[in-house]
């Protein structure tokens, strides 16, 4: 804030004058700093631009341009095997999400109220849970799931096999940690004078809570949710160890396209799969740049910045 | 996460206490039931089959022998998959932090009033799949585009860039390095540039500035996005198979050829074990590097 106001005072007048003279790789640096900027987000964005319009392509190679079609995308969506992927997504992500996101709000308030040690052990496991490569967790999970299966089945001469349960169940671990650090950050940064009036007031706990805290949390509860969808929508890596028969979503189908070779319809339920989530990424971004202007806390940055802040 | 310990502190003593224990325990138990069941449990599983056999049909037989470690460390063959990990995730993060500090500096210091634009603009790539952006490569890299194009400025027909190690690392800094960007991003922002002003007016030249003025700022963000992608990349498992077509064997790759190709269940926990073992040594190298360097700052693993 402070650098426009010095850069007019004396001494940038006379670090100025010296510019020419000694600091004369002034202009490179800036020039090379704005180049470099646009190449990296030009590599960032090149690979997805490229899915994208092959996904329009009209050959049936998908790595060579020949013209403009549609034809995919009809055939994607009369693809059975997608219909069914699509289908099972949609029933992984979203209880995922609803229970994920109750489960780790409840922590993170329920914590607020326990002792140190039990918190330093919380916090330990949520640190695991997102430290530990997604490959271990998901191998791990398999071995748990198969073993305890295996063994319940023995026993009670039942038919318990990995399928949507289980998904939902092992993608819930990472989500529920990703959903408990968010509203952890935004209670710590809350305002706790409000909850201080409305007990002076004699409002009932339940009463303080729904019209004081939970508003105030309501951003980083709306982040958490999209978060834990979007996950859970994305995933292959957990999705496709603890999936049973029947039970594959649209990013096994695509791997499994990925392994055969690319093809256009391939490209075409990425896109539709890019743009699901990029939606919800504008509806979480318009919720919550919104809310914050109207609460005038909190982080001005919407989604976006909600995400950069908690990764830095 | 020390200033909300004291706001936890201080919200208790408003309440009283009969059935908020009740209310607590209500509140924590699911989320406390998720990490018992389904980190803790299958943690402790891979741990205790580590030490066991492998039963005849694959899975594990009960046991107490450090055969599987010793086959892990001493067959040079077996342990090659982790250099190669190690390796790579090591080439990753420098990638990712040649690509990643000029950007994040730009954002910082030259964006002025588009920052949030530029922020958003790193944080769509990262909100898409993962898998999209992975194979998206197989497409640019293939053999009728970068590929062949590279090829035949080289002269040579048969170059490739798919299936050997730099197409995986062409993914690895791709797909993490908005991990690395974030965190160097935020401390570049909270930068005092009035430092910077000085260092200039007493004539420092402009690389001596960022040695000596914006480097050593950087210092934790960059430790942070540094730790933030090598421990994914050290257990990448999509990316050597789509983009090296399974030839660069990675650590993921060896786990999951034990688990389900092989399916000798013991080995691959002794591997799965080994991998936990490297990310805590990486994290307790990181604690103890940030307690070192900080004086009062917070500084949070995420």
């Amino acid at each position: 804030m402070t650098a426009p106001a010095v850069s007019v005072t004396g001494p940038t007048t006379a670090r100025r004058g010296t510019k020419a003279g000694v600091d004369r790789w002034g202009g490179v640096v800036e020039f090379w700093l704005r180049a470099h900027t646009a190449v990296v987000y030009a590599f960032l964005y090149l690979p997805i631009v490229i899915v994208v319009l092959f996904s329009f392509n009209a050959n049936r190679l998908a790595t060579i341009w020949t013209g403009f079609s549609l034809e995919w995308y009809g055939v994607a969506l009369g693809d059975q095997v997608v219909q069914s992927a699509l289908l099972n997504s949609f029933s992984v992500a979203l209880p995922n999400a609803i229970l994920a996101t109750l489960f780790g709000t409840m922590a993170a308030l329920g914590l607020q109220r326990v002792g140190r040690k039990l918190r330093a052990v919380f916090d330990g496991l949520t640190y695991i849970s997102i430290i530990v490569p997604e490959i271990v967790i998901a191998l791990s999970t398999l071995v748990l799931f198969a073993s305890s299966f295996s063994y319940l089945n023995d026993a009670l001469g039942t038919k318990i096999q990995l399928g949507i349960p289980t998904i939902i169940a092992a993608h819930m671990l990472f989500n529920i940690s990703i959903v408990l650090l968010l509203v952890r950050a935004r209670l710590s940064g809350m305002d706790r004078t409000l909850v201080e009036a409305s007990y002076d007031l004699y409002a009932t706990p339940w009463r303080t809570f729904r019209q004081i805290t939970f508003p105030q949390l309501l951003p980083a509860i709306v982040a958490g949710f999209l978060l834990a969808f979007t996950f859970s929508f994305d995933d292959y890596v957990i999705t496709s160890f603890v999936s049973g028969p029947g039970s594959s979503t649209l990013p096994i189908f695509i791997f499994g396209q990925v392994k055969r070779g690319v093809s256009p319809e391939t490209n075409a339920v990425a896109t539709m799969m890019l743009l699901f989530t990029l939606a919800m990424l504008a509806v979480g971004q318009f919720a919550l740049t919104r809310n914050a202007r109207r609460s005038g806390g909190g982080s001005g940055g919407g989604m976006a910045g909600m995400i950069a802040e908690q990764s830095g | 996460m020390a200033a909300q310990v004291q706001t936890a502190e201080e919200a208790k003593g408003v309440r009283g206490r009969g059935k908020s224990a009740l209310l607590t325990t209500a509140l924590v138990f699911p989320a406390g039931l998720w990490y018992m069941a389904l980190l803790v449990a299958p943690l402790v599983i891979v741990t205790i089959f580590s030490f066991g056999n492998r039963a005849k049909n694959g899975g594990w037989d009960p046991a107490f022998t450090l055969d599987n470690y010793s086959r892990l460390l001493l067959q040079p063959e077996r342990l090659e998959p982790f250099i190669t990990s190690l390796w790579m995730a090591v080439a990753g993060t420098i990638g990712c932090l040649l690509v990643g500090l000029p950007l994040a500096y730009f954002i910082a210091t030259r964006a002025r009033k588009h920052k949030g634009l530029f922020i958003l603009l790193l944080v769509i790539p990262f909100w898409t799949s993962f898998l999209i952006r992975t194979y998206s490569w197989l497409i640019v890299l293939g053999k009728e585009n970068l590929g062949g194009f590279i090829g035949t400025l080289v002269g040579d027909p048969d170059f490739r860039i798919l299936g050997t190690p730099v197409a995986v690392l062409v993914g690895l800094v791709y797909g993490y390095l908005p991990l690395m960007v974030f965190p160097l991003y935020v401390t570049l922002e909270r930068m005092d540039r009035t430092l910077v002003e000085a260092s200039k007016d007493l004539g420092a030249a402009r690389w001596a500035t960022f040695r000596q003025i914006t480097l050593p700022i950087a210092l934790p963000g960059l430790i942070t996005g540094s730790i933030l992608v090598f421990i994914p990349m050290m257990g990448e498992y999509v990316i050597p198979q789509i983009l090296g077509y399974g030839r660069t064997f990675l650590a993921g790759n060896a786990l999951v050829d034990a688990f389900i190709q092989t399916r000798n269940w013991p080995f691959g926990s002794a591997m799965a074990v080994l991998l936990i073992i490297v990310m805590l040594i990486t994290i307790t190298f990181y604690v103890w590097f940030v307690n070192r360097g900080r004086q009062g700052r917070e500084v949070s693993v995420l």
